[in-house]
């Protein structure tokens, strides 16, 4: 995976030296190795895909890059001269310009004074506002927007907004862009807009670098990509010589073989809920979906593939643009959690700390919380009752607490997320929606969440559990719907489910993949 | 022409004037220069002040301690003409040093330890007044030939008015501040840092540098102020200009400035100086209400420009989303 000719490739037509060289990077976080000896060459006109999953470094590399982390060891040379910003604002001055996901200009200006800021064209000693405005409304034609460079930018749509941002760097920096997940927020003619702009920068001669979860999107865009792992780097790839599940399996790390399902295909129980064309335009392609009692459906796909989306639309966190969901065969509406946790829906969010747990409850209260609230505020539960479903589900689940009436945030990460599982366990919910379940739980925890979903699954529960593990996925899914880039690209069930089909759905094989 | 971002000031503006010809149709001597005169000398240390505290509420701060730093300086300046023989030019020099290191010292604090502007000028306000305090408890009367002299400045217009040099200070602060805030460097980082401050610093803009020249700004505007204060009262006294840091914010926010930051004019702040000034006079005129009625009509003009700033923000985020929802890029 590390063999040699492969990390040292280089794009057709590179003979000229590089435009920046990174050696031997290292950063140390205590307790971590963050980046260890990565190395990264850009070259001119080449656009840089930089890729890996969640935690492989990619942003403590691009912090590097641009002087927001110090390194610990390593050097950066750029066009051969060796450099050390020690800020953002130095490492834009000396050539590096960087653009994030959120986009970072600011509201309260207008398009042209976001682009020039700290830079603006002077007269007299004074800014020449016309001076300004003119020369923004020449260089934003140059990268394709007509817009008004007057106006407050927030008049625009973030694509607009996001290429501004790029003009800013470009006409700043000139020589290395970082593109930070610059699509995550953008829809399909947005993302093109986008590319388009890309491509004008190469042929202008800059090097790119693009950092992304799409990996449609660096196929259509990159020339080379490097894939880090553990804050290595595992290779990297001239891209049209190499498919996407290389690339998959170059980000996972993961053997693949085949391991056959042993689960018959679920679909026996009767019919709980039938979405059709469930969606919301920038966020999730509409889906349609069939879900019988007694399933557990897996979601998988990359991170930002819009797996946490699909639960949230389901739930009615988001609201949904359009689509229909049935329940028992009648049309049900599903505006917002209290429509959802009516008709017996449950969900667990993904990141427990921020959008699930309330900290300094006790963990009774916790407990009983969706409970409550389906019963309406008006109607308490008696305390006597809530003792009772607490210890209940504090005992079936094994949660353990020094007392019921600790702060919740005081329990381990796995007992935190077991409570919370509790919680909407109590509402005896027909459809349970889990994303992530075993996120930063230990190996213990981990396998008690497993057995769980499963005896769930027996009790004729339905579940949509989404999950980054495939092996996870594997071990109790009847049916695994695999998403990416915010669409759904394949459906396996029974003996297809295995970690090496998930894996090449995921990166869209075609010999293998979508069945 | 004429954009969104320009409401605020566009309304202040109408209030003014509308508010100037209720007044005038009712009492029609208030159409004149001589009123127009004293509106410009009774505010003269209002405006100055305000203007400084523009700058500090574009950036999303606030600066509690000018009223004290107001009362500090006049105060200052009485004991040293009353006891040395200093000319007052450089006892004017002097003060405007020390409250100008004054503010820097606050805005160094708030950048550098990371503590709100609110705690920071809230405890400059204590020290400044406790200042002010152990120089004197009593009024101190100033009489120096040189105070009258600056004084007897003026310039008489056609029907009596008399614009002395204190209201003509203030005008000109106006200008300067409107031309610092919009026409240079300095004042488009204080919008920038007013807009975010994380944001801003990503772009580059030098946060410290900012921070502590607006506070800079805010605390050596105040000692102009009390320069101007003394001159207009010819004293100095500890317990003077209490609360007039309130009135400031409350002629920034009628100005249209948005009270998060980010967002307004200085040439707002000097109609809201106005409006503010015009409904003394009125109440002068009518001379049955009690000047308490001040008081609430203030307060009611400030609710009715938040509730117009939250109509606006409102307008901004909604119109924001339809842009964002449609793909169509214009």
């Amino acid at each position: 995976m590390t063999d040699d000719t492969a990390q040292i490739a280089t794009p057709p037509g590179a003979q000229d030296a590089p435009m920046l060289r990174a050696i031997g990077i290292s950063k140390f976080f205590p307790g971590t190795i963050a980046l260890d000896d990565v190395a990264l060459t850009l070259h001119r006109g080449e656009v840089h895909a930089l890729l890996g999953e969640n935690g492989a470094g990619k942003s403590t590399l691009i912090k590097c890059l641009t002087g927001a982390y110090k390194r610990d060891a390593g050097v950066i040379e750029l066009e051969g001269v060796a450099i050390t910003p020690t800020s953002t604002a130095e490492s834009q001055h000396l050539g590096i310009g960087t653009v994030y996901q959120e986009v970072n200009l600011l509201p309260n200006l207008t398009v042209a004074e976001n682009l020039y800021l700290g830079r603006q064209p002077m007269r007299g000693g004074l800014v020449s506002r016309r001076r300004m405005v003119a020369e923004a409304r020449a260089v934003l034609a140059d990268y394709g927007l007509d817009v008004d460079p007057g106006e407050p930018l927030t008049r625009y749509s973030v694509a607009v907004q996001q290429v501004v941002a790029i003009a800013r760097a470009v006409e700043m920096s000139g020589k290395v862009l970082i593109l930070d997940e610059p699509t995550a927020s953008l829809d399909r003619d947005e993302v093109q807009l986008l590319f388009s702009v890309i491509r004008k920068l190469k042929a202008r001669g800059l090097a790119i670098v693009f950092v992304t979860h799409f990996l449609d999107q660096v196929f259509e865009i990159s020339d080379r990509a490097t894939v880090l792992r553990n804050g290595r780097v595992v290779g990297t790839r001239l891209l049209n010589t190499v498919s996407q599940h290389d690339i998959v399996t170059l980000m996972l790390g993961r053997q693949l073989e085949a391991k056959v399902h042993d689960r018959q295909g679920g679909t026996a129980g009767e019919m709980l809920l039938e979405v059709a064309d469930l969606g919301k335009r920038g966020m999730l392609e509409p889906f349609s979906l069939a879900l019988h009692k007694g399933e557990v459906i897996g979601l998988a796909g990359l991170l930002g593939s819009g797996r946490t989306e699909m639960a949230n639309l389901l739930f009615g966190a988001v609201p949904a643009d359009g689509g229909t969901l049935r329940m028992h065969g009648k049309e049900i509406r599903v505006a917002n959690p209290r429509d959802a946790v009516r008709h017996g829906f449950a969900l667990c969010p993904e990141d427990r700390k921020t959008e699930g747990i309330v900290g300094d409850l006790s963990v009774r209260d916790n407990i009983v919380l969706a409970l409550q609230a389906r019963q309406g505020w008006m109607r308490p539960i008696p305390r006597a009752k809530v003792n009772e479903i607490a210890e209940h589900y504090v005992r079936t689940l094994d949660i353990r607490l020094a007392s019921l009436d600790m702060p919740i945030r005081l329990l381990s990460g796995g007992n935190q997320q077991k409570a919370l599982l509790a919680r909407w366990l109590a509402t005896s919910p027909d459809f349970l929606i889990l994303d992530e379940p075993t996120r930063g739980i230990d190996v213990g925890a981990h396998a008690e969440i497993i057995a769980l979903i499963e005896t769930l699954r027996e009790r004729g529960m339905s579940l949509l559990v989404a999950s980054s593990e495939m092996e996870e996925l594997v071990a109790y899914s009847t049916r695994v719907i695999v998403l990416r880039d915010r669409r759904q690209v394949a459906e396996l069930t029974g003996a297809q489910i295995t970690a090496d089909n998930i894996v090449h759905a995921i990166a869209d094989d075609p010999a293998r993949g979508a069945a | 022409m004429i954009r969104s971002t320009h409401l605020p000031l566009i309304v202040t503006l109408v209030t003014f004037v509308l508010a100037f010809a209720l007044c005038g149709s009712q009492y029609p001597s208030i159409l004149s220069t001589r009123v127009v005169a004293n509106l410009l000398t009774d505010n003269a240390f209002l405006g100055i002040v305000a203007v400084g505290m523009t700058f500090v509420i574009l950036s999303g701060g606030i600066d509690l301690s000018v009223g004290s730093v107001i009362a500090f300086t006049g105060v200052l300046l009485a004991v040293i003409l009353r006891d040395t023989s200093m000319h007052p030019l450089t006892a004017f020099a002097l003060a405007l040093v020390i409250t100008t290191a004054f503010g820097a010292a606050m805005g160094a604090t708030i950048h550098y330890l990371e503590m709100p502007p609110f705690i920071v000028t809230l405890a400059g306000m204590f020290l400044a007044r406790g200042a002010a305090y152990v120089l004197s408890t009593d009024s101190v009367p100033i009489d120096h030939a040189f105070y009258d002299t600056l004084q007897g400045i003026y310039w008489k217009a056609a029907g009596g008015g008399r614009f002395r040099l204190i209201g003509g200070l203030m005008v000109v602060t106006f200008i300067v501040g409107a031309v610092v805030a919009h026409r240079t460097r300095f004042g488009q980082n204080v919008y920038a840092l007013g807009g975010g401050a994380q944001t801003a610093k990503l772009m580059g803009v030098p946060l410290a540098q900012t921070t502590i020249g607006i506070y800079a700004i805010s605390g050596g505007l105040a000692g102009l102020a009390g320069i101007v204060f003394s001159l207009y009262t010819s004293a100095g006294y500890s317990l003077a200009t209490v609360g007039v840091e309130l009135d400031a914010i409350a002629a920034v926010v009628i100005g249209g400035t948005l009270l998060s930051g980010g967002y307004g004019f200085v040439a707002g702040t000097f109609f809201g100086i106005l409006i503010m000034g015009l409904i003394q006079t009125y109440i002068v005129f009518d001379g049955t209400l009690s000047s308490w009625w001040t008081k609430i009509v203030i307060g009611m003009l400030l609710f009715a420009f938040i509730l117009l700033q939250k109509g606006l923000t409102w307008a901004t985020t909604v119109r924001k989303r339809r842009a964002t929802g449609s793909a169509a890029l214009s």
